[in-house]
């Protein structure tokens, strides 16, 4: 249908960087690299439901051969052969340690920033400079000593631990996107404030924090995925079997049934779950929060 | 008034220097030492550490190749792996950017980077088994008549292989950023050139490219920072074998603290692996603060 | 150097709007061509179709002896100014400039002297080594026209390509370009927004407008700029040039033996044989409601002019506006202002909207300045009947126009 428009628009019919090109090739290689990278995964989940036998008879890619099953996600949630604790408690914990060790670094880094850009102190580029600088410290680096200062605190082993641990790590991140963020904030909007009698708490909390809202939700995103999927810190100064996060269950699991590619798979594909709601939920803050952050630091 | 300020910092400040600052320092004192997890000072052996790392340990440095050690290995991943991830992102990026389905192609490709370093290892080894009703890889060589390779088991397959991984999961980054600054560039200077009597991948070449620079060069440093880290592929994927066939220095600081319990040995390779990033930590505190300037 | 042929041009975008409907129009060798009309016309989709930057949907479009709808870019041996000049950012000036040579394989020689010989015509030789973000606004527009001139086209594509200098800029630009076109006489194709700048360049000027369900073409009028100023076939080309406007008022003809007078308000003005004569068949439609228009330019005090009781009108100077030579007087008539779908997008185009023209006319005329204009008193002024111009209210066509498609023809 040919429809007429008062004023149609300039670029319409799609960008068309620089003409055409053989009209196979862009889609012909973009579908051959997309391919690419689905079918690992694609192949993760549809072992998951072939039963033992199934899964080393055939390959995944012979789909429809030897049924499907969801025994494998029973198994290794529930059974008792595991050694414990089971993939349910890994789940339980991972719940556990990432919601406050999400929180906390967003929560000290909020205030931390507002005062990197708003308040007036010595030195205070200088120290910014020095976060950003840790920004790129490899954790490789810390574990030894933090992990000393935590036998002697008693803290190795412990969710609050693995809490704080986290909480340093991420707070450089943290700090540096939302100090960027809140710099940005017209400085008319503060003075306004201020002349209207708010003090410090009340700028922070009744403009900042409210006009902060996208960077924070897109830095929760991340600090979130981050610790849902971290593997070396759980293991340094987690240390507890019955404490133990999914990543590490997955670790144990490997040891225990390298070639149990079905038990393997569910295992990989349930600690995969909620990243993925997370992503397919969030993605534009997701891929926001990934240029803005990634393109500076 | 004056110590105001302080009192917003003061959390951070604390939680920074406890978990970072301080632990560098010590990091370095330690590894002039001889020692475990539990005591890792037990005994100042001043340099030693480190002229074991650089004359007498094959598993780091060893100099009649192959198999190659975790110095080369991790050169190998500077450069591979940081290609690797640019030509893809850029590929996907940019071609994304001209058909229909873009969002799904770019969802796809993203993935990767949201699930742990810990279930792409097991997606890899999946995918590289040796079993061809397993690995797909092999299934496919097997219809071609070759025998199955063992991807992991070969000194000089297995960094590859990693890499391959490694690529699979940062891809998602690089064509973000890339893709992102492709579209911001000025269309107009698109068409001109293609009026100039530009082929389009001469546009691309030619025009878009060099305008990409920066990001490009953003995308290249965060990418060896990370080939310079990695810990969790190696980790799972291999522990560093066969052999040592595959460690990286990211890896080894891991192993010889926590496997060998030799704190004082890890902290020397931690030292150098901080050495080898201190050029581009210097580089991206230029940028920002160039930045910062604007 | 080549013609421009369009056959019958349509451009209906993936979405299914019509951008571009029935454009047929031939641009001659060597001819400065202007393509004007307000924003969301069609203009710069033509132009796009002619570089090859937009597919063609229906029709042909000749460039020289070759058919090149299906022809990329790049091989249609044109060459375009943008707006933003789009010059390469990573490049020296010399190196834009160059660039379309290089491509093309030009000798190394060949594209020094070009590029020496066009730096040299727009005088900017000294800028040769520098990067665009080193240049003012001016000195880019200049590397953009040195781009298209050293690639000797067959054709020069300009996409209005002064609108973002500032004023006094823009006069002496305008000033080059004329000198540079006769000094090359390379076929043009400008886009323009600005009717003084399609005015005062174009060896012919197309008004093009927005199509519509009742109008599926753009094309208005296409013709050199005396005869769109003069003998404008609609409401719409003759609203849109001319500055200050035309003065649009709804009036009746009476006859009256041999005579015919035009009756607006209290206003009579007896009509002068020679508009009868531009307008065939004005004479049968006495006693209607029609669309007069009066150029502000066909006007002049009566003391200046001499007395002509029967072709003048009495005003009040409410506003003037001197600018030296002339004054510009404004006047309410107490008349409902013309609101046809010609002029409601003329005012879209300016910004306005018919409700902001309250219940009267606004009358504007032209005097010299010689006149004393007191703010408030009133003023004789003499129409030139001779230039009066009769619109259908309805179709917006001139009384006795060719028609509207033919004129496009």
């Amino acid at each position: 249908m040919t429809t007429v428009a008062t004023s149609p628009p300039v670029t319409a019919g799609g960008p068309r960087k620089g003409g055409r090109v053989k009209r196979w090739v862009v889609p012909g290689v973009l579908i051959a690299v997309t391919i690419t990278w689905l079918v690992p995964t694609l192949g993760l989940f549809i072992t998951s439901f072939k039963s033992r036998a199934a899964s080393s008879q055939y390959g995944w890619w012979q789909v429809w051969q030897g049924g499907w099953t969801l025994d494998n996600y029973n198994e290794v949630l529930f059974s008792p052969s595991l050694p414990p604790p089971g993939f349910a408690d890994n789940f339980i914990n991972t719940i556990i340690i990432t919601i406050p060790a999400t929180i906390l670094p967003i929560a000290i880094a909020a205030v931390a920033a507002y005062a990197f850009a708003w308040l007036d102190f010595p030195f205070r580029n200088w120290i910014f400079l020095g976060v950003i600088a840790l920004l790129v410290v490899p954790l490789q680096v810390t574990w030894v000593p933090v992990l000393k200062i935590f036998n002697t605190l008693n803290l190795t082993g412990t969710f609050p631990g693995i809490w704080l641990a986290h909480t340093g790590y991420g707070l450089a991140f943290a700090i540096f996107l939302l100090r960027n963020f809140m710099a940005d904030i017209p400085n008319d909007l503060i003075e306004s404030a201020r002349i209207d009698g708010a003090g410090n708490v009340k700028i922070f909390t009744r403009i900042v924090l409210p006009l902060s809202l996208p960077a924070i939700a897109a830095l929760a995103i991340f600090q979130f995925v981050w610790v849902w999927n971290d593997l070396m810190n759980a293991l340094i100064f987690l240390q507890t079997p019955d404490k133990f996060p999914l990543t590490v269950g997955i670790r144990n699991l490997l040891g225990q049934y390298g070639n149990e590619w079905n038990l393997l798979s569910a295992g990989a594909f349930l600690s995969m779950i909620v990243p993925l709601i997370v992503f397919f939920a969030l993605q534009r803050y997701f891929v926001r929060g990934l240029t803005s952050g990634a393109v500076k630091g | 008034m004056r110590w105001r300020p302080w009192l917003w910092l003061a959390p951070a400040l604390i939680l920074l220097a406890v978990f970072l600052v301080w632990p560098v320092i010590r990091t370095i004192w330690i590894s002039f030492h001889s020692g475990s997890i539990i005591n890792p000072t037990r005994e100042f052996v001043g340099l030693e550490n480190y002229q074991e790392l650089f004359t007498n340990d094959p598993a780091f440095i060893k100099y009649d190749l192959p198999p190659w050690s975790a110095l080369f290995n991790s050169a190998l991943w500077v450069g591979l792996f940081t290609l690797g991830v640019i030509a893809f992102g850029l590929l996907v990026g940019v071609l994304a950017d001209k058909v229909k389905y873009e969002k799904t192609a770019k969802a796809i490709v993203f993935l990767p980077l949201v699930v742990s370093f810990t279930a792409a290892s097991v997606v890899f080894r999946l995918v590289y088994s040796t079993d061809p009703n397993i690995g797909l890889i092999n299934a496919m060589l097997g219809l071609i008549g070759f025998g199955p390779v063992a991807f992991l088991g070969e000194p000089n397959l297995v960094n590859f292989a990693i890499i391959g991984a490694g690529i699979w999961v940062w891809t998602a980054l690089s064509m973000t950023i890339l893709a992102a600054s492709y579209k911001a560039l000025p269309e107009e200077t698109h068409e001109a050139a293609a009026v100039d009597g530009a082929s389009e991948w001469q546009v691309f070449w030619r025009v878009s490219l060099p305008q990409m620079k920066g990001p490009i060069i953003v995308v290249a440093v965060t990418m060896i920072i990370n080939a310079l880290k990695a810990v969790d592929l190696v980790l799972i994927m291999t522990t560093g074998g066969p052999g040592f066939s595959s460690r990286i220095v990211g890896f080894t600081v891991y192993w010889e603290i926590f496997n060998n319990n030799a704190a004082g040995y890890g902290s020397a390779v931690a030292v150098v692996l901080l050495v080898m990033m201190a050029p581009l930590m210097w580089w991206q505190m230029r940028q920002i603060r160039a930045a910062e300037a604007r | 150097m080549a013609e421009i042929r369009m056959d019958d041009l349509t451009k209906i975008y993936d979405d299914g709007t019509l951008a571009v409907g029935e454009f047929t129009l031939t641009i001659e060798d060597g001819e400065f061509l202007v393509l004007v009309g307000p924003s969301g016309c069609g203009k710069s989709t033509v132009l796009r179709m002619i570089a090859g930057l937009e597919d063609i949907t229906r029709g042909e479009m000749h460039i020289g002896d070759n058919l090149v709808n299906d022809v990329t870019p790049k091989d249609r041996d044109i060459a375009m100014v943008f707006q933003n000049y789009a010059l390469y950012p990573h490049m020296t000036v010399r190196d834009n400039m160059a660039f379309g040579l290089k491509l093309r394989k030009t000798p190394k020689d060949e594209i020094r002297r070009r590029v020496a010989e066009a730096a040299g015509i727009l005088e900017i030789t000294d800028l040769l080594d520098r990067k665009p973000k080193a240049l003012s606004g001016g000195q880019r527009q200049r590397v953009a026209m040195g781009r298209a001139i050293v690639r000797e086209p067959a054709a020069f594509l300009m996409d209005e390509p002064l609108s973002n200098l500032d004023a006094k800029l823009r006069v002496q630009m305008r000033a080059e370009l004329e000198r540079i076109h006769n000094r090359l006489e390379t076929t043009t194709v400008y886009v323009t927004h600005d009717q003084v700048e399609a005015m005062t360049l174009g060896d012919r000027v197309a008004v093009l407008r927005a199509v519509s369900p009742a109008r599926p073409y753009n094309l208005q009028q296409v013709g050199p700029p005396h005869e769109l100023f003069n003998d404008p076939q609609n409401l719409f080309v003759a609203g849109f040039i001319g500055s200050p406007a035309m003065n649009m008022i709804y009036a009746r003809l009476e006859a009256e033996g041999e005579d015919v007078w035009v009756v607006f308000g209290d206003y009579r003005l007896k009509v002068d044989p020679r508009t009868l004569e531009r307008h065939p068949g004005l004479e049968n439609r006495t006693n209607e409601e029609l669309v007069m228009g009066v150029r502000p330019t066909s006007m002049e005090a009566s003391v200046i002019a001499g007395p002509d009781p029967d072709r003048t009108m009495r005003i009040t100077a409410e506003v003037d506006e001197n600018l030296g030579a002339e004054v510009f007087v404004h006047h309410t008539l107490n008349l409902r202002p013309v609101i046809t779908p010609d002029v409601e997008e003329l005012l879209a185009d300016a910004g306005q909207t018919p409700e902001s023209l309250g219940d009267t006319t606004e009358f504007v005329a032209r005097i010299s300045s010689d006149v004393d204009v007191t703010k408030g008193e009133q003023l004789d002024v003499v129409i030139d009947t001779r230039k009066l111009f009769f619109f259908d209210p309805k179709s917006g066509s001139r009384i006795g126009a060719r028609s509207a498609t033919a004129a496009a023809g």
